[in-house]
């Protein structure tokens, strides 16, 4: 009798999803699950109705409207009239198609790597797909999900299948236990400024370790969801009796019988032991501090006592040439610390950090504290459903009393395409993924944080490390569900 | 649908800057777009343009009066990093660019730029400073693209040969798309959701 090769969590869900494969040519693969938003659907329903073929699979696609719409009063006109056009074209493209839509209104609207994991519709082994990069989100659900072009949009409303090679695979183990103070996001800002913003093309990262373990699932999708930020096509997290725990009793969640069937089945989706990686790296928790960015793509980033790199250290001539580009766009000096650098504008939000466990974070930092003069901070909740939990708890009058804007939910200042955005030359600390140049507005210069760290810069108005906060030492780095 | 990859000549655009994000190759504010076309002016829009539409001085490289015409562009390494948006690869084909040549590229990208006849050829590190070594010594050679034979052929006869997937070669050349591809394993489709059932109904639970 031949005992099976061990295999990772990558190579079952892949298998398990391979509908058939023509030598020479990528696999077909199957998807369980179709994301999509107002930005990059509109030319893929226009592809469908050229070819005058319909959606495979609307009951395995979900719309949400999120990048483009206003998190002022919703009541308000949208930025410009194309943004409005999106919109309705989405609406109609849904209707026209049979496919459900959370949009303005919805009680289940929101960002749309928030809505899925809290409808329950993001499940362990399952393939995910949206045409947006931060689809990596849902692996920490133990789900095999990747970010996709239009055309692949277009492809998978058709077919509900799409042409992939195997990836290969990278083990990130992160050992240890994270100090107070020390959050998800500084986990995932430590990794990519070790391996760089290329340093896993072509791989999916598979995170394990004591530290990744012992996280909370929306802690666990904060990690998940800048995967694509480390080059790496996926991430994703084992599912455990945490998963469980956070998806039972979800809307779309399998229930009675189907459950256990479900349980019984995502039980045997863990790597095995004595499976191998094609790469990988560990990090220590122990050692991990509160983590900056301080130039312009998320592999720039530092522990925050520490300084700001210098040009002339740099050994290879195109990472010097990057480096000194970086640094004139951000107007900072090299060697210069990053704490006290000031700050315009406190963003709080993102599918990154924009979860009920995040605006906790930064609420407990916030309380009888006021945001700094001259300090705007927004706080945007990932979905309309964070939003009144938020405002249930409390911490919605939190934000306000301290001086925050509290917004609607939506991606705003994150891609800046609502007019949320910043002005040329403030310099913002925000929750969001990407610190490119003009990401958040022409011009405007981002340094990328945790929710703690960015409620404590708020209060200061300058770059501030939260662990200096009085009563900071509650905040246990792996508290809140 | 692209039209078929042929052979083609053309100068080159050197940009030696690495980890270009697409939110530099087409900035968030034109993605409201619904279509496909007219977005040749918003390719590095921020690098060209001031807020106010009038082009930056100096000029970035693409409107270098000599670029124009140019379909080749040399980049950096991880070229097209972070968002999917595909609307990266329309820019660069609306501009007239119809292939790229770096040491790397962010996944999605590539991906994307192969299904819109935009042909991103990987070189290796010391082949990547020699081509930028030519265009240093001589900013107006012309380079030879031919994906049939997968080569680049330079001035002085000599030829660069790059490796690429065969079933992207395969399509690009053909000016086929995967979705045409995809459509025709409708019976092994129908056959895999027969024996696997929907893990959720996305519709059950419409409100």
């Amino acid at each position: 009798m031949t005992v099976p090769a061990p295999r990772t969590i990558v190579e079952k869900i892949w298998t398990d999803h391979v509908v058939t494969q023509d030598p020479g040519a990528p696999a077909v693969l199957a998807v369980d699950l179709h994301l999509i938003h107002e930005v990059t659907s509109p030319q893929a329903f226009s592809g469908l109705r050229a070819r005058g073929i319909g959606v495979r699979r609307p009951s395995q696609t979900v719309a949400t409207a999120d990048h483009s719409i206003p998190t002022t009063d919703r009541s308000l006109p949208f930025v410009d009239a194309m943004a409005l056009a999106q919109v309705n074209q989405l609406e109609a493209n849904c209707a026209e198609f049979g496919i459900p839509l959370h949009g303005i209104g919805d009680p289940a609207q929101g960002i749309v790597h928030v809505i899925g994991p809290q409808l329950g519709l993001t499940q362990p082994g399952m393939t995910i797909v949206c045409g947006d990069s931060h689809t990596s989100t849902h692996g920490a659900f133990g789900a095999l999900a990747f970010g996709i072009g239009t055309s692949e949009v277009e492809m998978v409303l058709a077919t509900q299948t799409l042409l992939q090679r195997d990836p290969r695979t990278y083990e990130v183990r992160v050992d240890g236990r994270l100090t107070p103070g020390v959050s998800a996001k500084d986990i995932i800002l430590a990794l990519i400024a070790r391996i760089g913003v290329g340093g896993g093309t072509g791989h999916v990262f598979e995170y394990t370790g004591g530290a990744i373990r012992g996280l909370t699932m929306e802690q666990r999708m904060t990690v998940c969801n800048m995967s694509i930020e480390g080059g790496a096509r996926a991430g994703l997290i084992a599912p455990d009796d945490t998963t469980f725990e956070y998806l039972h009793g979800r809307p779309h969640a399998p229930a009675g019988a189907s459950w256990d069937e479900a349980l019984a089945r995502w039980r045997t989706l863990p790597t095995d032991d004595g499976a191998t990686y094609d790469r990988a790296i560990t990090i220590d928790a122990n050692t991990l501090e509160p983590m900056v960015t301080y130039g312009t793509n998320p592999g720039m980033g530092i522990p925050i006592t520490s300084r700001v790199p210098s040009p002339a250290d740099q050994a290879d001539p195109g990472q010097r040439r990057a480096l000194e580009r970086a640094l004139e766009y951000m107007d900072l000096r090299p060697g210069q610390p990053i704490l006290g650098q000031k700050v315009d504008v406190v963003f709080v939000g993102s599918c990154t950090n924009g979860r009920i466990s995040d605006l906790r974070l930064a609420a407990s930092v916030l309380k009888d504290r006021h945001v700094a003069d001259g300090v705007r901070l927004m706080v945007v909740p990932g979905s309309d459903e964070v939003k009144r939990e938020a405002e249930r708890e409390g911490l919605s009058e939190i934000f306000k009393a301290a001086g925050a804007e509290w917004r609607e939910a939506g991606c705003s200042m994150c891609i800046a395409m609502n007019g949320d955005q910043l002005r040329p030359g403030q310099y913002a600390v925000s929750t969001s993924n990407r610190n490119f140049e003009g990401r958040q507005g022409r011009g405007g210069r981002t340094f990328l944080a945790s929710p703690l760290t960015a409620a404590a810069s708020a209060i200061a108005g300058v770059v501030a490390d939260p662990r200096r906060l009085p009563g900071i030492e509650t905040l246990a780095a792996v508290g809140g569900r | 649908m692209a039209a078929p990859f042929t052979v083609f000549s053309s100068r080159v655009i050197p940009l030696p800057a690495e980890n270009v994000d697409t939110d530099q190759i087409v900035p968030a504010r034109y993605l409201k777009v619904t279509d496909k076309a007219g977005l040749a002016d918003a390719l590095f829009r921020d690098r060209r343009f001031e807020e106010d539409g009038s082009l930056k001085d100096p000029r970035f490289i693409l409107d270098r009066p000599e670029m124009t015409g140019r379909r080749i562009l040399l980049v950096g390494d991880n070229f097209g990093a972070g968002s999917s948006r595909e609307h990266a690869p329309w820019a660069l084909t609306a501009w007239g660019i119809r292939a790229i040549v770096s040491t790397s590229y962010a996944d999605i990208f590539r991906s994307n730029s192969l299904k819109n006849g935009v042909l991103p050829i990987v070189v290796d590190r010391s082949t990547h400073e020699r081509l930028f070594a030519l265009l240093a010594k001589d900013p107006d050679a012309e380079l030879t693209i031919d994906l049939a034979e997968q080569g680049i052929l330079l001035p002085d006869g000599s030829t660069i040969d790059f490796d690429i997937d065969p079933f992207a070669k395969r399509m690009i050349l053909a000016g086929t798309d995967e979705l045409a591809y995809l459509l025709s394993k409708e019976a092994q489709i129908g056959a895999w959701e027969a024996a696997h059932p929907p893990r959720i109904d996305s519709r059950a639970g419409a409100r």
